[in-house]
């Protein structure tokens, strides 16, 4: 549903390798986990603790917490927050837990 | 446990003024903002964006370069990537930097946290491919992510006209622009339009955009009266009706961007227990504060849309007048010494907001975006639907605090933000209160998720 504007101007980005759900996904430098998430087609990071339901980022500004995964064993990470790190193992929250 | 003058939250117009302003007082700052890099929302990602061709954010976005640039002052203490989670009253200021918890004290805190967007709970928002348009404006800003088909977007206001705007310089098709504004506010806001041409430069840059949007042909569907995205597991479509017209059209989109106005964020002020006020011109709360911005809460002031929606320039001037006020609180300055700035301040910022109440007018989302029908969820996080709520009001609930415990409505992981101006208003309206009397959630830090690990050493910084 993303894709990156080709920006003649652009200055060039370093490509970063995350791990979603064990599958490698290739990031930009400066990209927050989300985004990079978004621009590899991953449209649900998290289903729901209620209905299952799946859930995938919504307001991209630290609100809605629609984008929470686990990163490197850390649950409830916002992932619209965070900056994408070279490595990361990202992982998606189903049935997340509360926090608290 | 480290003590400093003073702490400012957020990095957008409004903190960065304030620090400058303080720091012009030789007040050192620390301010600490979640975002990896300064400039708020408005200013997001300046330093960074990809979109380096300045036509398609346009000025006003370049505009924070100066403000961004002073940050750069060494006697600024600038903590990017960095969130409040906890904010005590004795002004203890909680803070959390990677996998890092900090406890600090603050002689004074100005709290310039900003906005979010209104809640738009309409049936299917919760699928996947439904996202706000300043989400939609956040990834084109930092990243240069675009929609990746015809984009629709729906709801009302200027931040929505502009993300379309932006879109369409950027060579970004768009499938429609779903306008639900209704029909009558153009009407509703004419008289206010004489004392809005006190800000003329905002009004002139609304009527661009809308000509702007005209004149690239875009397909913009006027005073849209019922919206539903549909699709199993993600978004597919996009239904709507227009007027009273009965007959629903329909759009396949694989994204919807919602937006309908922008309020305060009040988590942090709420959880400090600030009074606040229903603000019935712009159908939010606001805390309370006083001609110096300061809230009721000792030491604390709040500056620019995280004490009401202002705009971007007004946010820079509320900035610059609680950086004054921090200044005089801490002694640095007579409040004698700012009198004539002061004046001007307050001058400029009359003119910067005459534009509001027309705004506001002209953008108020109608009763049947704010109170949704029986079957729409409107909280996102435990999923409890409008329906829900009126049978809570039927069985005497009469404050978003009961329904809380009674549906956990409110309790996941967003704390409400998503829920809690339409848990407030749909109470309100079935018990036959006003919003005022019906009140608003009670919040407890942390405002951010914070593990046990991190509470620990935090809690050693306080200790000490
Ligand atoms: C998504 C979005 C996009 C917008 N885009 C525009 C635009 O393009 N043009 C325009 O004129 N207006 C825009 N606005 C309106 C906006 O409110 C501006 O008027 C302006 O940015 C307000 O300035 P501010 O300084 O009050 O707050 P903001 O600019 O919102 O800055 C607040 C800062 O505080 C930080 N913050 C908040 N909570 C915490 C916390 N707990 N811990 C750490 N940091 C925190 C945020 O990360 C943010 O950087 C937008 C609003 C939103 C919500
Ligand atoms: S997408 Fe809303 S909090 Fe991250």
């Amino acid at each position: 549903m993303f894709k990156r504007l080709s920006l003649p101007d652009a200055p060039a980005q370093k490509t970063v390798i995350v791990y979603f759900d064990g599958r490698q996904v290739t990031a930009k430098d400066g990209d927050t986990i989300a985004a990079a998430l978004l621009s590899a087609g991953v449209e649900v990071c998290r289903t729901t603790p209620v209905s299952g339901s799946p859930r995938g980022p919504y307001c991209m500004m630290g609100v809605c917490f629609e984008c929470l995964v686990e990163v490197d064993n850390i649950p409830n990470v916002q992932g619209c927050q965070v900056l994408v790190k070279e490595g990361m193992q990202i992982r998606s929250q189903n049935g997340a837990r509360r926090l608290g | 446990m480290t003590t400093h003058d003073l702490v400012i939250l957020g990095s957008g117009p409004a903190g960065m003024a304030a620090a400058a302003t303080a720091v012009a007082h030789g007040i050192t700052a620390v301010v600490v903002d979640e975002q990896p890099a300064p400039g708020g929302q408005i200013y997001r990602s300046i330093e960074s964006t990809p979109l380096k061709e300045r036509r398609i954010l346009g000025d006003d976005y370049w505009h924070g370069k100066e403000l961004v640039d002073g940050l750069d002052d060494p006697r600024i203490d600038y903590r990017p990537g960095t969130t409040l989670w906890q904010l005590t009253r004795q002004l203890e200021v909680g803070l959390l930097q990677g996998e890092k918890a900090s406890m600090v004290r603050a002689r004074h805190v100005i709290l310039a946290h900003g906005a979010m967007e209104r809640p738009f709970p309409i049936p299917g928002w919760t699928l996947p491919g439904v996202m706000t348009a300043g989400s939609g404006q956040i990834l084109l800003k930092s990243v240069g992510l675009v929609p990746s088909a015809p984009v629709v977007l729906a709801g009302c206001g200027p931040l929505l006209l502009l993300l379309a705007v932006q879109y369409l310089r950027a060579g970004i098709p768009i499938a429609a622009l779903l306008d639900t504004t209704p029909a009558g506010q153009y009407r509703d806001a004419l008289p206010l339009l004489p004392s809005a041409l006190r800000n003329v430069r905002t009004l002139l840059k609304g009527v661009g955009l809308l000509a702007e949007l005209r004149r690239a042909g875009v397909r913009h569907v006027r005073n849209v009266t019922a919206l539903e995205a549909e699709g199993e597991n993600r978004l597919k479509r996009v239904r709507w009706q227009c007027g009273n017209d009965p007959e629903w059209h329909c759009l396949t989109t694989p994204l919807l961007l919602l937006h309908q106005g922008v309020v305060p964020n009040t988590q942090v002020t709420r959880a400090l227990d600030c009074a606040h006020d229903w603000d019935e011109r712009q159908l939010a709360w606001q805390p309370r504060t006083d001609a110096w911005l300061a809230t009721d809460v000792e030491g604390v002031a709040v500056a620019g849309d995280a004490g009401g929606i202002v705009g971007a320039r007004a946010s820079a001037m509320q900035g610059r007048l609680a950086g004054l006020g921090a200044a005089i609180a801490l002694g640095r300055v007579s409040e004698d010494e700012t009198r004539e700035e002061v004046k001007r301040l307050r001058r400029d910022l009359a003119r910067e907001a005459a534009i509001r109440p027309f705004l506001d007018v002209l953008y108020r989302p109608a009763a049947h975006w704010r109170l949704p029908e029986d079957d729409t969820l409107v909280c996102r996080c435990e999923e409890v639907t409008a329906g829900e709520i009126r049978r809570m009001a039927e069985q005497g609930c009469r404050g978003p605090n009961q329904t809380k415990s009674f549906t956990r409505c409110g309790m996941g992981p967003c704390q409400g933000r998503m829920c809690g101006l339409t848990v407030s208003e749909l109470l309100a309206d079935a018990n036959g209160q006003s919003v005022a009397e019906t009140g608003y959630y009670r919040l407890r830090p942390p405002f951010k998720p914070i593990t046990l690990g991190q509470l620990a050493t935090a809690a050693e910084d306080a200790s000490e």
